[in-house]
């Protein structure tokens, strides 16, 4: 610890630190643009300029570190002035060269408002110009169909050239000429390749990079703005709703250290419109192979026809990857009152199991823990794919360097380097013997073995569970088995207990061709149900799962209702109602809620908060939010054999994961251009 | 300067060379394992001499496979350097200093001569021989003014004998690289005025009339 005098206020802060954060920790706020806490330091806006004794300039504080600066002549602690005549003078200065070139086109730009520049000239600009000449133009670049660019707004701070190097890990962006000629862009405007290149318009500090879906739509000040977290993967990313009146208009990211730091995905940021389109807003009965509108009682009543002339043994309840705990709950418990068993919410037919112990389904190391561990493998996954952000932490620690990474499964592009071992379930079985990468393992302290649901859906997916947590060698002190979940809702069902009781069939048993009689959907649209049950689809769009369904009954989306989700660590975190359904569409724990007084199982709750006292009582780790409940070691790790095969990603098209994204015509595109460049690649 | 973009017409492809590949592999080869990257302006340069001096796409990107980097990031170095050019140039490319020394000394004078020989800045003349382009101070001021014709300096220039110049590199007749008025490296233009005890007696100058004295 170095100890400094900022503004006459003595602060102890590491030595590694900047003058710009041991400025912020003595409570002096520092203006910049370029600067940037999870960026390398460019340190070229100058806009950070401070005093420090002895210097004969102004320094840029974000670029000089604390240990840097040296004692006074009579061994006083270094001083800093951010306050001072000189400082202002300077910073002033500065404001005024960035506003020459800088178009006044605020009252037209999308980020009026919320815009650094805006704020920052408020306290350091002047109020006329003295250039007469000419501002300089520069041609818009055309970067991709998620952000638009004003080209002429930029500043050149480099913070998205900085974020698609260093985090996004593509190096998409870059800044080509020099001096007055510089101009950033893409590789000869080509679209950028990340699933995170939404996040350079966040980090941009002026209009140059904005949300292209979202541009000319709503003001800052106009929004309502609501916590929650985001379903679109596993990760459980905190995210931002705003809300114009019953309008979702945009979803930014939200601080969270321990799962996604700032960053959000693509999907996760621009999936709003297919909030809007597609979206079932009335129940639905299917007469004479049409579905025709019909009302909540004449839909419940067709279902209760249906219930009452078949038994519990014939009836089954799938539960989709968007579901929140309470409705897997309340569809569960209805379930229960009607003594039925067959109840799944695996439909990717994923074999991981609740009986297993907890440890054996989530990502024991946890996201932040990706940056203590000290070898990685991968089995059966694309983590670029199925949780980009996360892909982000692993990019984070092989910066760091001395991270030998492993991959068993498809080659892919992760953006960091890695040791390709093979395509399957042979080379895990050699590694599970011992050779090979498994001696990197073996000799890590704190290794991570990250298995994807694509290896884990297979018929030998238990083998291969068992086989990834030998590698994984867990110690009391660090588990590396690490469960990559691409659905938002299955370690909360798993954590429930949504699987078939005892003979229940399970997902892939009760879609087949005559197992069933009734069958209800909670917003299963990934999985293909054999002609002839009475499927009973309850979910928010006109999607797989709507096409197959005999009665629809309209459902709130994840913006449009309270949820527990809980994400692939075992985090139990809580998103908020931003908006409301459209339509006749209710929430669903309250349809289910309805439906059980019709089909004679009503359930014990008559509002939201009675519900969670329910499932808090049976399941208390729910209501510990953002706590991770401990997992444990106790699951068995029983040796099966493996069968031959590769393996593939369970998420082949990022893009078109979930119904909300394929309603969403922004995702449709963002798709085409990824199997575009595919194509472009095999060439 | 002026914003500088690719060339609207390019080449289909790009090959180094059996004898450029081996140069540019010991190039690669000075710089530790996954550093290949500091190897990207020799390589540009070496890629431009090869292909008549200027720099196609093609290059840049071979470049960037070569060296592991993102496209992006070759093509930046390749527009911040204008020792790289993006367009074709003639077959001398002519840079013609006008930096104050030069500019007291007469390159007024070259530059009417190059306007009315080659035309304006950047265009290739009709025969293909020659392009020029108005460059700051290339560092001979004492030999004012000059141009840089591809890698060689010529200096000393009036316009007489800049046209003769020209005239000889179009016609392919043998050209003296340096002064033009035969004066040796920066001596002063009407010979040796100080240790003329040491050197110049017999003419020459330099450490090799002092040898031939002894």
């Amino acid at each position: 610890m170095t100890k400094i005098v900022v503004d006459g206020v003595e602060v102890d802060v590491p030595g590694e630190y900047t003058l710009l954060q041991a400025c912020e920790e003595a409570g002096a706020e520092i203006p910049r643009f370029c600067f940037h806490e999870r960026l390398s330091i460019a340190g070229n806006c100058r806009m950070c300029l401070v005093e420090l004794k002895g210097a004969p300039k102004p320094i840029a504080s974000c670029a000089w570190s604390v240990k840097d600066c040296r004692p006074g002549p009579n061994g006083e602690l270094p001083t800093v002035v951010t306050k001072s005549p000189t400082v202002k003078k300077a910073r002033n200065g500065v404001m005024e060269f960035l506003l020459i070139n800088h178009p006044l086109d605020c009252p037209i730009c999308d980020q009026g408002g919320e815009c650094d520049l805006q704020d920052q000239a408020m306290a350091f600009g002047v109020d006329t110009s003295r250039y007469e000449e000419n501002k300089r133009a520069v041609e818009d670049k055309y970067i991709g169909p998620l952000v638009r660019t004003s080209m002429n707004r930029c500043i050149h701070c480099t913070r998205c050239v900085r974020f698609t190097a260093e985090v996004a890990g593509t190096g998409d962006m870059g800044a080509i000429g020099r001096g007055e000629d510089m101009e950033i862009t893409t590789y000869l405007e080509t679209a950028m390749g990340s699933e995170l290149q939404g996040n350079v318009a966040d980090l941009c500090p002026v209009g140059a990079l904005l949300p292209k879906p979202y541009a000319f739509k709503a003001r800052p000040w106009e929004l309502g703005k609501t916590e929650s977290i985001d379903v679109m993967d596993g990760l459980g990313s905190a995210i931002r709703v705003d809300v114009r009146g019953r309008e979702v208009m945009r979803i930014l990211p939200r601080v969270n250290e321990a799962v996604n730091e700032e960053w959000i995905s693509d999907k996760t940021r621009q999936v709003v419109d297919g909030l809007k389109s597609q979206r079932l807003d009335r129940p639905y009965i299917r007469r004479d192979g049409r579905l025709v509108a019909a009302s909540w009682g004449e839909a419940f009543a067709a279902i209760a026809a249906r219930v009452s002339a078949t038994t519990p043994a014939r009836i089954g309840a799938l539960a989709g990857d968007l579901a929140s705990v309470e409705d897997m709950f309340a569809l569960k418990s209805l379930m229960q009152g009607l003594g039925v068993t067959n109840i799944d919410c695996r439909q990717d037919g994923t074999k991981l199991h609740p009986a297993m112990g907890r440890a054996s389904y989530i990502f024991n190391p946890t996201v932040a823990g990706i940056e203590q561990a000290d070898a990685i493998l991968i089995i059966g996954s694309n983590p670029r794919k199925e949780s980009p952000v996360l892909n982000a932490r692993i990019l984070k620690r092989w910066r760091m360097g001395n991270l030998p990474v492993g991959l068993i499964g498809e080659r892919v592009e992760l953006t960091y380097d890695y040791q390709y071992l093979g395509a399957g379930a042979e080379t895990l079985a050699e590694l599970a013997s011992g050779r090979g990468f498994a001696e990197v393992l073996a000799k890590a302290q704190r290794p991570i073995v990250i298995v994807g649901q694509g290896a884990l859906m297979r018929t030998d997916g238990l083998a291969v569970l068992a086989a990834a947590a030998k590698l994984a060698h867990p110690s009391p002190e660090w588990n590396g088995l690490a469960i990559l979940h691409t659905a938002a809702a299955r370690v909360g069902g798993l954590d429930l207990g949504f699987v078939p009781g005892a003979g229940g069939l399970d997902a892939w048993a009760m879609t087949r061709p005559g197992a069933l009689d009734v069958l209800f959907n909670l917003g299963a649209d990934e999985i293909d149900v054999a002609p002839g049950a009475f499927v009973v689809y309850q979910g928010t769009h006109g999607d797989r799962g709507a096409h197959r369904a005999d009665v629809i009954l309209p459902s709130a989306a994840y913006t449009e209702k309270s949820g527990t989700y809980v994400n692939m660590e075992g985090r139990v975190q809580f998103a908020d109602r931003a908006n409301f359904a459209p339509g006749d569409a209710r929430e669903d724990w309250a349809i289910l809620r309805a439906l059980s007084d019709v089909l004679g199982a009503t359930l014990g709750f008559d509002s939201l908060p009675a519900l969670r006292k329910a499932l808090y009582a049976a399941h208390p780790h729910f209501a510990r939010l953002d706590a991770i409940e401990a997992g444990g070691l106790t699951f068995a790790t029983q040796t099966f054999e493996l069968q031959p095969g590769a393996f593939t990603s369970a998420v082949q098209d990022f893009y078109l994961t979930n119904p909300i994204a394929r309603a969403s015509a922004v995702m449709a595109e963002c798709s085409a251009l990824a199997k575009g460049r595919l194509q472009q690649a095999a060439e | 300067m002026s914003v500088r973009r690719l060339a609207d017409e390019q080449p289909a492809n790009f090959e180094f060379t059996p004898e450029n590949l081996v140069w540019v592999e010991a190039q690669i080869a000075k710089y530790p394992e996954g550093r290949q990257a500091s190897a990207v302006i020799p390589l540009l340069w070496q890629a431009q001499k090869q292909h008549n001096y200027w720099l196609p796409k093609p290059a840049i990107e071979k470049v960037a496979e070569m060296l592991d980097m993102p496209f992006i990031r070759v093509l930046e170095v390749a527009t911040f350097y204008t020792m790289f050019n993006l367009e074709p140039v003639g077959r001398f490319f002519i840079q013609m200093c006008g930096t104050t020394p030069c500019m007291l000394r007469g390159s007024d004078d070259i530059k009417a001569v190059l306007q009315r020989r080659v035309g304006e800045q950047r265009k290739v003349s009709a025969d293909g021989n020659f392009c020029w382009l108005e460059v700051e101070c290339l560092g001979a001021c004492c030999n004012a003014p000059m141009v840089q014709i591809n890698d060689d300096y010529y200096e000393d220039l009036s316009a007489q004998n800049f046209e003769t110049l020209l005239d000889d590199l179009a016609a392919g007749r043998p050209v003296h690289i340096g002064s033009q008025t035969g004066r040796s490296t920066s001596e002063p233009a009407g010979g040796l005025t100080s240790l003329t005890s040491f050197y110049g007696a017999d003419g020459h100058s330099g450490p090799a009339s002092a040898t031939s004295k002894s």
